[in-house]
């Protein structure tokens, strides 16, 4: 059995979870991250994408969160998300909100560099958006 | 003299007046609450922000790498002055003494020469600082359709200022806002947005050995718009929850003022009944007695 860690979910409004866990899947901008006891101590960006979080007792719970960071220490592991919700009660409608915005906002910006930060980010949204219908 | 039916009228009026302010305060403080969950609620994230920004910080040392939202533009010509207000009044001297505030700021700075750019958040700090500083004013934010202040109104603010930054627009930015002390205690606070200054680590361990995923100056950039973001939001939930204080103790004095009138204008009215029936009295009697 593997050694569980502390793990919290935080986003501006509230903290959402706080416990035990023994793996927890994070969308790290440089690709999925599966964090479990004794990770090293790394910090990282998210893209929006999907936070698995195996907790002690073995039961599995999914939330939808974009963007933020991960903070892994030696005490445990913090996600500081933009926005978070749980999978169970994310709406695709919130999501294709924000495909919208970020469209339009592509439609308006200017320079190169914003463009394409925008167009990734766009990118990373439409995956998130087939994996939530995918379930 | 007011007549008796007068005297009656009035004190229907302020009985009214009373029941209006005792709800008020009532609704006041049942939003008081509700402001103060909100700002604890938001707590974690913004102390978990700042451990996480110290750490870096320390990390980087005096890398020249930092942002420029960090180091500032090395200049301190044109001051932005963030001034966040509550969107209705009858709270007492709130909104006044946060307005006071950044006019101080604001006329110490123009004496000093430099040129000064307002952005208000809330309607009733712009309503008081136009009359002095009208042409200075750039932007205004109202905030009175939203309900519940969340994160993306604060964002939405937060990415307005950094763009304005990265025009050029400005040097300095400062945020005023009103530090939420106790119910009775609203203290009008100045923050310096930008340049940010790093927050201080609390702990010495806490610059252990970290991996950083992009590289640790990607993070900072990332991290840094997000701060001043979280700094607004924070600041919004205080002004909410200070609002609310100071509305709920002015509602009470006003309340107990109406009180206190009511009782004047019940013993005039007494007085004056009895008056008239004495009158009225020495009328008979004297009629009777000229028999």
């Amino acid at each position: 059995m593997a050694d569980n860690f502390n793990f919290e979910l935080v986003s501006p409004e509230r903290l959402l979870v706080s416990e035990q866990a023994s793996e927890v899947v994070i969308p790290a901008t440089e690709g999925e991250m599966t964090v479990m006891a004794r990770h090293a101590p790394t910090m990282t960006t998210l893209k929006p994408g999907v936070v698995t979080v195996k907790s002690a007792a073995g039961k599995t719970a999914k939330y939808v969160v974009f963007g933020g960071f991960a903070d892994i220490s030696a005490t445990g592991l913090t996600v500081l998300a933009e926005s978070a919700v749980p999978a169970t009660e994310f709406s695709t409608d919130a999501l294709q909100a924000r495909i919208d915005t970020a469209r339009k906002e592509l439609a308006a910006a200017q320079d190169h560099e914003k463009r394409n930060g925008i167009e990734e980010f766009l990118s990373e949204l439409t995956q998130l958006h087939g994996a939530v219908i995918a379930g | 003299m007011p007549s008796l039916k007068d005297l009656k009228n009035r004190i229907a009026s302020v009985k009214a007046t009373q029941k209006i302010t005792k709800a008020m305060k009532m609704v006041a403080a049942a939003k008081l609450r509700r402001a103060q969950e909100a700002a604890e609620a938001a707590r974690p994230y913004s102390q978990r922000m700042g451990a996480v920004l110290a750490n870096i910080a320390q990390t980087l040392g005096d890398d020249d790498s930092a942002p420029k939202l960090m180091t500032g533009t090395g200049k301190d010509d044109v001051h932005l002055l963030v001034v966040c207000t509550a969107e209705r009044g009858l709270c007492g001297g709130f909104n006044s003494q946060i307005a006071r505030a950044a006019r101080d700021h604001a006329r110490q700075l123009l004496r000093a020469g430099k040129t000064v750019k307002i952005f208000c958040v809330g309607k009733k700090g712009y309503d008081i600082l136009r009359r002095e500083f009208a042409p200075l004013i750039i932007e205004k934010k109202e905030l009175r359709d939203v309900r519940k202040i969340g994160f993306e109104n604060a964002d939405a603010i937060g990415k307005r200022v950094i763009a304005m930054f990265e025009q050029g627009e400005f040097d300095v930015a400062t945020l005023f806002y009103s530090e939420f002390k106790s119910v009775i205690s609203q203290v009008p606070t100045a923050l310096q947005l930008i340049p940010a200054a790093a927050p201080v680590a609390a702990t010495a361990d806490a610059g252990a050995l970290y991996e950083y995923e992009p590289d640790a100056a990607a993070i900072l950039n990332d991290l840094i718009p997000r701060n001043i973001s979280v700094q607004i939001f924070r600041a919004l939930l205080e002004n909410v929850a200070g609002e609310m204080g100071a509305k709920m103790s002015a509602m009470d004095n006003a309340s107990r003022n109406a009180g206190e009138m009511i009782h004047k204008l019940t013993l005039s009215y007494n007085r004056q009944r009895q008056a008239q029936i004495t009158k009225e009295l020495i009328e008979i009697i004297s009629g009777a007695e000229a028999l």
